[in-house]
């Protein structure tokens, strides 16, 4: 790949170096870099002669990412007409964002107190909030917690938490797959792949049914080496809302157990998929309850509302205290390279939450309405579509749980329907029912019936 | 329900981390229970009554926000705007070319470390061949976050142990020995751990082999506005390095400077030769923060972005900076002073007094450092480093004791 054409000495070894860097020949280039920078040339470009050349000079334009770019899309398009079902942050009926009642009350006593300080958390973070996360997904009477088998370290949200388990068991674990569902969040992939795991996938979604394809997730496990590590969404499954039935989950409990298969749970929803934070945790407590370890990635983005804050943990359930000791020092080895120590406001505003019962009753009420609306809106979805006599089978609406409906639409009906109606949603055909209201939902239910009688 | 019968661990193999050297100095302070303890490990900010301390301001920030009732959705993924355009100017100043020219691509961080942790990912993605030169000695952390990233480092030459002062011929001559294009970490100002820094003059020396060598300047810049007490004054290496057209990657940390410890609020910047260069570079740095942690924490960032943006806030944050660095400089004097009364060998202290910033090295090796905290209770880290921001001018007295015997007597 030599330069088009050669200017000064000092841009030739400007050149030549960047050269180098850039090869595909290149034994350090990682894979990632490869596949993405194919489409990279290195030319001269008109900056070159008159400001100097940059070492940026080969870096291609990354993308917008596929979930955060639908908003960045909503928020370019100029009709006041345009509905965003793309980002899962939930919406009141007025299509507002929503500050929990009882998260601004935590606020006001955490800035009005004059003994806080902002002195740094120590790595593992705010020990109140590990404590009270643990329980809170693992129920105050886990014999795991009772038994002091967990490891907790506060993390960025569920993201941070997802990564920093992954690079843990990138380095501790013997096993380096882990299996995803088919499909599963977006940024799964990625957050993996940079941990240093390989990843593979088992099935999940039926198309057919637009439900769970139970078969195809326990031959897929079977199949898988002895020991590999299993990422589980707890409850409402993103994208798809399809969840196992407690049956189901004794069958894929069993067959993980059987392998040594180590289960890595995502859990976005406590509290947000049913209203009831005890039931979306069954699933975990099932594996919880059979003394085998797990790692347990939580959130409070969305059941506290606490996007932004970023808060969150990851749990790691260890055979035993001493491994539990072990594991914690070697996760803060993780994070001290990554962001020293978390941040302190929103799992204060958490640890003041769930302490005080009082205001831990506010929120389970506050959670609950969220789950209500969103609930209502799947029914009042379902019934604009039967109304209107839209081709198809609309019942997994209503079945799917969550925050998010898997629609079914295909990559085409998603554009027209962001063409022709200005509704934004991911290309998957997910949409994020907290995005509905009265207001919007038969706008939705328009572009779908056109979507789907117009393009198949 | 049939339990089964399951392995008793798959983690019997990992073994017990080792404490971390600085932060586990904190841990130790905390379970000695000597009245004369005096700690003076982590780089955080004491009052004269050794508090901790939150600015002013910084409350009149928090209570706004409260008034203000905004929401809590998530950030883009670069993080908040306003406080990403108003940290840049703070560093650049707000009329500098690489601004106007749209040049700097920014974005808001977890502090200095994930600043430096977001740039370490950048280099390994994009500069697989290159290698990070650090100062010998640097903030412990650094290569933890070089090492995690996997970019190799090799050290250039920095503390002269004979002198107590920079190493100057050994740095220039180890970062013109480095192959071309690699990256050199330097400390924007008041280095840590020695708390010496560069003159004005070795600084354009060190630009021009930077220069020369094509290497790439990597500035860590922690304690903008708290080494002298002004923005300014702390931003002009940087600013020099920006001044020669160069492209330069900044770590920014808001931790000490406005006290924002455990808000986690930094940025990362990088400035290009041309805007569509920064847009490009912009977009491959969220590529690698969305996996990291998908968006930036919200509240350290509009603190720092209601405190700029209010000319009576910023006004009042740059009065309380300048009188913590006034009580770090004045505790430095003092310390100074204590020592050469007291200390009837004729030694020469006064290398403490042209070190900057909120550490000192005190020339004192491991044993000597094990002994102020065995015997003295004092707790430093075992390279000799004091944080001055520990330290009150009522115990400086009780510290020239104990570093005058640790000197003298051990080793």
């Amino acid at each position: 790949m030599a330069p088009s054409h050669v200017q000064e000495p000092s841009a030739d070894r400007r050149l030549s170096t960047l050269v180098r860097h850039l090869l595909p020949s290149s034994p350090r280039r990682t894979a990632a870099a490869a596949a993405e920078d194919s489409s990279a040339t290195l030319e001269s470009s008109p900056t070159m002669a008159s400001q100097g050349c940059s070492v940026f000079a080969g870096l291609a334009q990354a993308p917008e990412d596929p979930i955060l770019g639908v908003t960045v899309a909503f928020n370019k398009d100029p009709s006041p007409n345009k509905v965003n079902l793309g980002v899962g942050a939930y919406r009141t009926e007025e299509g507002k964002p929503l500050v929990l009642n009882v998260v601004r009350r935590a606020e006001q006593m955490l800035v009005n107190d004059p003994t806080r300080y902002k002195e740094y958390l120590p790595i593992t973070g705010l020990a109140d909030f590990n404590k009270l996360s643990a329980k809170l997904i693992f129920g105050a009477d886990s014999p795991a917690i009772q038994e002091n088998r967990v490891a907790t370290v506060q993390c960025l949200s569920g993201t941070g938490s997802l990564r920093v388990g992954g690079e843990f068991l990138a380095r501790h674990y013997h096993e380096h797959t882990i299996y995803i569902p088919q499909p599963t969040w977006g940024n799964h992939v990625k957050v993996f792949t940079l941990s240093g795991l390989t990843v593979k996938t088992y099935r999940y979604y039926d198309p057919a049914t637009r439900g769970l394809d139970l078969k195809g997730f326990l031959e897929d496990l079977s199949s898988a080496p002895t020991g590999a590590i299993v990422l589980l969404h707890a409850c409402a499954h993103n994208p798809t809302g399809v969840d196992p039935t407690i049956e189901e989950w004794e069958q894929i409990r069993q067959l993980m157990r059987s392998k040594s298969m180590l289960p890595f749970f995502d859990s976005a929803y406590q509290g947000f998929a049913s209203g009831s934070l005890d039931k979306d945790a069954q699933s975990v407590r099932m594996f919880v309850a059979d003394g085998g370890e797990l790692l347990m990635a939580q959130s409070y983005a969305k059941n506290m509302g606490l996007y932004g804050e970023r808060v969150g943990a990851l749990s790691i359930v260890c055979g035993s205290a001493d491994v539990a000791g072990r594991v914690e020092s070697q996760l803060k080895l993780v994070t001290r390279p990554m962001i020293s120590s978390p941040p302190l406001h929103g799992a204060s505003i958490v640890a003041t939450i769930l302490k005080d019962s009082e205001m831990y009753h506010e929120w389970t009420v506050e959670l609950k309405a969220m789950a209500d609306r969103i609930i209502s809106m799947r029914q009042q979805l379902f019934d604009a579509l039967k109304a209107r006599g839209t081709p198809g089978d609309w019942s997994h609406i209503i079945k799917q749980i969550g925050m998010f409906t898997f629609t079914g639409l295909n990559s085409e009906q998603v554009a027209f329907m962001r063409q022709e109606y200005h509704i934004y949603m991911t290309s998957d055909g997910r949409i994020s029912m907290a995005g509905l209201n009265a207001k919007n939902v038969n706008q939705l239910a328009d572009a779908i019936h056109a979507a789907v009688t117009q393009l198949k | 329900m049939m339990a089964l019968a399951v392995d008793v661990t798959r983690f019997e193999g990992v073994p017990m981390a080792p404490p971390d050297p600085i932060l586990g100095v904190s841990e130790a302070f905390k379970a000695d229970t000597n009245d004369l303890k005096l700690n003076l490990g982590v780089g955080a900010y004491r009052t004269e009554e050794l508090q901790p301390y939150v600015l002013n301001v910084v409350k009149k920030a928090e209570k706004l926000m409260l008034e203000k009732g905004e929401n809590k959705e998530y950030l883009p993924i670069e993080g908040l705007a306003a406080f990403n355009k108003a940290t840049a100017e703070l560093l650049f100043g707000a009329d500098n070319p690489v601004i106007k020219d749209g040049r700097v691509a920014t974005l808001q961080s977890l502090s200095g470390t994930g600043s430096l942790r977001l740039a370490a990912a950048f280099i390994q993605r994009y500069f697989p061949e290159a290698k990070v030169l650090i100062s010998s000695p640097t903030w412990g952390n650094h290569k933890n976050i070089f090492n995690d990233a996997r970019v190799p480092w090799s050290e250039y030459r920095y503390y002269d142990p004979k002198t107590v002062g920079l190493d100057f011929e050994g740095m220039i001559a180890d970062i013109e020995a480095a192959p071309e294009g690699s990256f050199v970490l330097l400390h924007g100002c008041a280095h840590n751990p020695t708390g010496i820094d560069p003159t004005p003059e070795q600084w354009e020396k060190i630009a021009d082999v930077i220069q020369e060598k094509k290497h790439m300047p990597f500035f860590d810049v922690a304690y903008q506005g708290f080494a002298s007490g002004s923005l300014d004054e702390d931003a002009f290496s940087v600013r020099l390095f920006v001044k020669r057209g160069l492209e330069v990657f900044v770590a920014q940390s808001y931790s000490k400077n406005l006290g924002l410890y455990a808000e986690r609020i930094g940025a990362i910047n990088v400035v290009c030769s041309a805007p569509e260069v920064a847009d490009r570079v912009k977009s491959q740095l969220k590529r690698l923060a969305r996996p990291m942690y998908s968006n930036p924490p919200i509240h350290g960032a509009r603190i720092v972005a209601n405190v700029v943006g209010d000319p009576t806030m910023f006004g009042e944050w740059k009065q309380e900076m300048e009188e913590m660095a006034g009580r770090i400089k004045n505790v430095r004097q003092k310390l100074y002073d204590s020592l050469s009364a007291k200390d009837k060998s004729g030694k020469d202290w006064s290398y403490i007094l042209r070190q900057i910033g909120m550490f000192s090295y005190t020339g004192l090796n491991k044993t000597q450092s094990d002994n102020m905290t065995d015997k003295w209770h004092v707790y430093m880290t075992k390279d000799g480093r004091i944080s001055l921001a520990g330290l009150s001018l009522a115990k400086c007295d009780y510290l020239a004791d104990a570093i005058i015997d640790s000197f003298h007597n051990v080793n």
